[in-house]
């Protein structure tokens, strides 16, 4: 535990010592305040009905900004482009290790491979915590920003659905940081592995859900991959027609197979680290 | 009496059909420094790494401080700096000290000691992507330095170092061996091996040559002796210090084991009528006895001419 403890001091050190870390979680917020609130904000000061809103009248679209709604703003964003932003984080910090060498140094220096890695994973889901609570606390404050603007009530939604929607982001943003681990392991690159994954995650699931709907029988297969998984989570707080938010599965279903997935990532990384020669 | 830090029992790393490092033998001892001398690609880094558990053998084993290679029980007792340093670009050299001394659980005073140890101080702020190739190797040292490990395992450490740094390296070295630390090296620098190395391994193709002291592998001492007529001072020789010790080089005559000869073999060759233009005592440097090695274990195509 001490071992494991020092690992993860060591990994926390280097990420928020990293730019890039940084640069990746300021480009989540902006994009989702920018189309959790600007945007929809423009459009209903405009009167609402534009194509970027999927033609909401400006009720719903002023409804969708309220305090009320925070579970739903927090997670909307999370499954197309949040999500690929923790896969590009996941996939850059473990894959450049291998480019610059890093790896073959903190193995000597940790106690063993597995507290090393372990430290890393600890380290990054401290880092994906903190993205999601500071999510919530910018939507927080822009939704009371808005209603206070509009005259509107400060209505806050229950605490139960409050923790619902951070631990819904923190396992949505949780199994995608995991898909990059993995990627940049087997990888053993961060371009080959944020390459793939951005493939993956942006092309590729929609291109196989749409060859599913034509030949049919193949959706149980196709609704429970990584990225529909994490829009159907996203969409039991509401938010249907906003991209890459689907109501596919039931929340509670949604969950636990994400979870299965962020384990797995996780087992099978671990497992490799382990096993392969490190040259 | 002196412990065993690193054995290895016929060490074998194979990747396909290409065999790296073959059935190698090798004991390093307590505070000693061990000289792991061999051409490019003969197989010291390979097997470095499986001493360090970094990759796995194909067969035979080892045991580092009691331990097979990478056993957690020893890793917070090696330090190491294998084949180049391996560190963070966007940070300082003291914050990359920083992240790998918190591996290890030690704090500020360990990173700024192995710091002003190799000379780093104060540089350390500077970004380790702006470093030379001299200061990135400084800093591999610093990092293998970390806690004082009872053993250091470094891979061509003097890569990239000026001459003063080469010094300053050598020194560092003898330090650390006379504080007790044990040293496992490898170099192709003979210069550097024959100065600071207790012991060697020579390794060629991927197997172990030899494993002595340094004096052990240079030989006996020997005289050259240039006299003319050639002949005359051959027989003088021969009759002196009897006929096998007696070689006849492209510099004159060398005779083995024969440093004691030297005044009476000049007096025979006086006496003989000879004109003795020089008698030596010489030595055979670690480089002449590397490339006999070395070319003897490779085929005659690769041979490098002496």
């Amino acid at each position: 535990m001490t071992a494991l403890f020092a690992s993860t001091r060591a990994e926390l050190l280097r990420l928020t010592k990293w730019r890039v870390t940084w640069l990746l979680i300021a480009v989540w917020l902006t994009l989702n305040v920018t189309f959790v609130y600007v945007i929809p904000y423009l459009s209903y000061r405009t009167g609402g009905g534009g194509e970027i809103t999927d033609g909401q009248s400006p009720e719903s679209l002023l409804a969708d900004m309220m305090p009320t709604t925070l579970a739903q703003s927090l997670t909307q964003g999370m499954p197309l482009f949040g999500g690929a932003i923790m896969l590009i984080l996941g996939a850059i910090t473990v894959g450049s290790g291998f480019g610059w060498g890093t790896w073959k140094t903190v193995f000597v220096q940790s106690a063993s491979r597995s507290t090393a890695f372990l430290g890393t994973l600890v380290a990054l889901a401290v880092v994906v915590v903190g993205t999601v609570v500071t999510t919530l606390a910018v939507d927080a404050g822009l939704s009371v920003l808005v209603a206070v603007t509009e005259a509107q009530p400060i209505d806050w939604p229950p605490a139960t659905d409050l923790a619902a929607g951070v631990g819904s982001g923190i396992l949505i943003f949780g199994m995608w940081t995991a898909a990059g681990v993995l990627l940049g392991t087997v990888a053993r690159s961060p371009a080959l592995a944020v390459g793939l994954g951005l493939v993956w995650a942006m092309a590729l699931e929609n291109l196989l859900a749409a060859a599913a709907n034509l030949l049919g029988g193949l959706e149980p297969i196709t609704d429970v991959l990584p990225g529909r998984t994490a829009g159907s989570l996203a969409g039991s707080f509401g938010g249907g027609g906003t991209p890459g938010v689907l109501t596919i599965l039931g929340g509670g279903t949604a969950g636990l197979v994400l979870a299965a997935y962020l384990l797995a990532f996780v087992v099978i990384s671990l497992t490799l680290i382990r096993r392969r020669d490190v040259v | 009496m002196t412990s065993t830090i690193v054995s290895t029992d016929r060490l074998t790393k194979r990747y396909g059909h290409r065999l790296a490092v073959a059935e190698v033998d090798i004991t390093v001892r307590s505070g000693e420094i061990y000289g792991f001398l061999g051409p490019n690609g003969a197989g010291k880094t390979t097997t470095l790494r499986m001493l360090l558990g970094l990759i796995a053998p194909t067969s035979g084993s080892a045991t580092v401080l009691g331990y097979p290679p990478g056993a957690v029980a020893t890793t917070g007792s090696i330090g190491a700096l294998i084949e180049g340093p391996g560190f963070y670009p966007y940070l300082s050299g003291r914050d990359n000290l920083r992240v790998m001394a918190r591996y290890r659980s030690l704090g500020a005073d360990a990173v700024d000691s192995a710091l002003e140890r190799v000379d780093l101080s104060t540089r350390g702020a500077d970004p380790f992507g702006s470093y030379s190739l001299g200061m990135k190797q400084r800093l591999g040292v610093a990092c293998a330095l970390l806690g004082d490990p009872r053993l250091l395992v470094l891979d061509e450490p003097s890569n990239g170092l000026d001459p003063a740094g080469m010094a300053d390296m050598r020194t560092l070295l003898e330090d650390l061996a006379a504080q007790g630390q044990t040293v496992l090296l490898s170099s192709h620098l003979l210069g550097e091996v024959q100065e600071t190395c207790d012991r060697v391994g020579v390794i060629s193709g991927g197997r172990l040559l030899a494993e002595a002291t340094v004096a052990e592998l240079r030989g006996a001492t020997s005289l050259l002796v240039r006299a003319e007529p050639a002949e005359l001072a051959r027989q003088v020789a021969v009759r002196t210090v009897g006929h096998d010790a007696v070689h006849a080089t492209a510099d004159g005559l060398r005779l083995l084991g024969g440093s004691d000869a030297a005044p009476a073999l000049t007096e025979a060759l006086v006496s003989a009528g000879a004109r003795v233009h020089e008698i030596r005592q010489v030595e055979r440097s670690l480089e002449e006895v590397f490339f006999e090695m070395t070319n003897a274990a490779r085929p005659i195509t690769e041979r490098t001419p002496s």
